[in-house]
């Protein structure tokens, strides 16, 4: 077998064994089957895509057909251990919605998006003047599905004002690496970023 | 599936119906294609629809112009493929192609039942086919499966026999009526009720039968079965004689489409399983003994489930597929659902559309790698 990805290992070391997960935007389900095999995990994997689809229940991965800019509106408060939003985030409609709706039907929310803070990106804009392409964000302006990039910084920022409390947060770089110098500059280095969190204690 | 040929078993032992009413005695003939391996593990039942029947697949003899209703998935090498499983489909209590049903001889008067045959509900279908189950040796499915009116009984199956259903798949259907699909088939039964050569039901012993009420009763149901996109693309505003006539003779070509459906129908279904059929859609209601919540009348639900809808399907919509799926997460039920591009209307559970068939195989694929070895 393939050693597992790594930012999948990052969500397993982070999860409870035994949780119950919501993986929205599962693509072919392998999340959710990583964390099935690896820690106990079960749950469904919501997602759009007729191609995707197929391919979960083919691996025998629960999954839901529908479109998440549609909302979570059909799961009850508090229905999941985790709500998890993987590479999907900066391809919603609603970022902000998505992850208020993600704390409702969770208790813990985990989010991976590609960091647009990232300097490669920022040289491709900032210097070349053109809009960036990258192995994380390999689609061309007129074709991307991703249309609301951010970075690390605007992430945290987006979290502080909705009141979101980040427990733990990670870096990766194209080739999902883990380095000294993410860990210095994860801004400017961090290609994927990984963040869990939670809806703030009121003091 | 080559030739089949069906079966038949006689039941003496009393069925209590949902209503009261009480089935003293009754057969249920059926159809069954591949082998029930030695732990009896292998079996999955097929239910039907409105009109449908045991006969799923197959030819019942050499100049049979048509196969069963399901011919496309059910057979070697299909979605439900019968080297791997014992496939079962039995024909419910109630309809005309062979069990016990209103045109059947009411042993107690020695006339057809007619109006006298009880209200039959999903709930007593499923009943019925537990023991027929228990007569095949199968003390549980390894899927029940069906469409619309059949995919409510695979939903009952799970309610009420949890322990004796793997997985159900549930194509095409809704936990109940709304108040348009009761209308619709309102509508129909008027046509029936109120046609003269109706006699109260009774009409078996005038030699006739209502064919009016039963003719339009049919069209009316084609119309729910076929979206408003696949009948413009089918039909448009076609016109049979290429020109229009002034009088009302056929002149489009959807007329012509309805006239023939009405007129394939009649002499082949009996008015008061029509009658009987509709009411057992317009009954389902497993929610309604739980206090309106879904969620809480498939508690004792165990089975994995698969649930399948069609975009175009306005009969029973995506939506209300997506009910069903939501009360078996809410009770943290294994449950995929995949909502199937299909312009054919409600229709397209009896199509092989290619991801339809791709989702249907590998869902089976699963539960063949679940069976006990």
């Amino acid at each position: 077998m393939m050693p597992a990805r790594i930012d999948f290992r990052i969500i397993g070391d982070w999860i409870r064994p035994g949780s119950r997960v919501l993986d929205l935007g599962c693509g072919d389900g392998s999340l959710l089957a990583y964390l099935a095999r690896s820690k106990g995990a079960s749950g469904y994997g919501l997602e759009i895509d007729d191609t995707h689809v197929g391919e979960c229940i083919k691996r025998g991965v629960n999954v839901i057909q529908t479109d998440l800019d549609a909302g979570l509106s059909e799961f009850d408060e508090g229905s999941f251990d985790y709500v998890v939003l993987s590479l999907t985030l900066q391809a919603v409609r609603y970022p902000d919605r998505l992850l208020r709706e993600m704390l409702r039907v969770g208790t813990e929310g985990i989010v991976t998006f590609p960091n647009f803070g990232h300097w490669r990106t920022r040289w491709q804009l900032g210097v070349l003047g053109r809009m960036p392409v990258s192995t994380a964000l390999p689609h061309e302006w007129y074709n991307t599905p991703n249309i609301h990039l951010c970075t690390l910084r605007d992430f945290a920022s987006l979290c502080e004002r909705e009141g979101i409390e980040v427990l733990e947060s990670q870096v990766v770089d194209h080739a999902h690496r883990r380095r000294l110098a993410l860990r210095l500059l994860p801004n400017l280095l961090g290609e994927i970023a990984l963040y869990r969190f939670r809806r703030a204690r009121l003091p | 599936m080559g030739l089949v040929t069906p079966a038949r078993l006689r039941f003496p032992e009393p069925l209590p119906l949902a209503s009261g009413g009480m089935l003293a005695d009754y057969e249920l003939v059926y159809e069954t294609y591949g082998t029930l391996n030695a732990d009896a593990s292998n079996a999955v039942l097929v239910c039907h629809a409105l009109s449908g029947s045991h006969h799923v697949a197959g030819y019942h003899s050499e100049d049979d112009k048509r196969p069963g209703w399901w011919e496309h998935h059910v057979g070697p090498g299909k979605s439900l493929d019968s080297r791997r499983f014992f496939i079962v489909a039995c024909n419910n209590l109630g309809s005309c192609f062979g069990s016990t049903g209103p045109a059947s001889i009411n042993p107690a008067t020695g006339r057809a039942y007619g109006p006298d045959f009880p209200m039959v509900t999903v709930a007593d279908w499923v009943a019925s086919q537990a023991r027929l189950a228990d007569r095949l040796g199968i003390r549980k499915w390894a899927a029940v499966v069906g469409g619309s009116l059949g995919g409510m009984q695979a939903l009952q199956w799970a309610i009420d026999y949890p322990d004796r259903i793997a997985h159900a798949i549930i194509i095409a259907a809704a936990p109940k009526l709304t108040a348009q699909n009761i209308a619709f088939n309102e509508v129909a039964r008027q046509a029936i009720l109120t046609d003269p050569d109706f006699h109260e039901g009774r009409f078996y012993d005038h030699a006739t039968e209502p064919r009016r009420g039963l003719r339009i009763a049919r069209m009316l149901g084609h119309i729910t079965y076929l979206s408003d996109d696949i009948m413009r693309e089918k039909f448009g505003r076609d016109l049979r004689s290429g020109k229009l006539n002034f009088d009302y003779q056929v002149a489009f070509q959807i007329e012509s489409y309805l006239r023939h459906q009405a007129d394939s129908f009649v002499g082949r279904f009996d008015a008061n399983t029509y009658l009987l059929m509709t009411k057992a859609l317009d009954y389902f209601d497993p929610a309604g003994v739980a206090g309106d919540n879904l969620a809480a009348a498939l508690a004792p639900v165990r089975a994995d489930t698969l649930v399948l809808a069609f975009t175009s399907d306005w009969r029973f919509a995506p939506a209300r597929s997506r009910e069903i799926v939501k009360a078996l997460h809410d009770n943290d039920l294994n449950v995929s659902y995949a909502e199937i591009t299909a312009s054919h209307g409600h229709d397209a559970f009896l199509m092989p559309i290619p991801r339809y068939v791709d989702i249907l195989t590998a869902y089976m694929d699963r539960v063949f790698a679940g069976l006990s070895p």
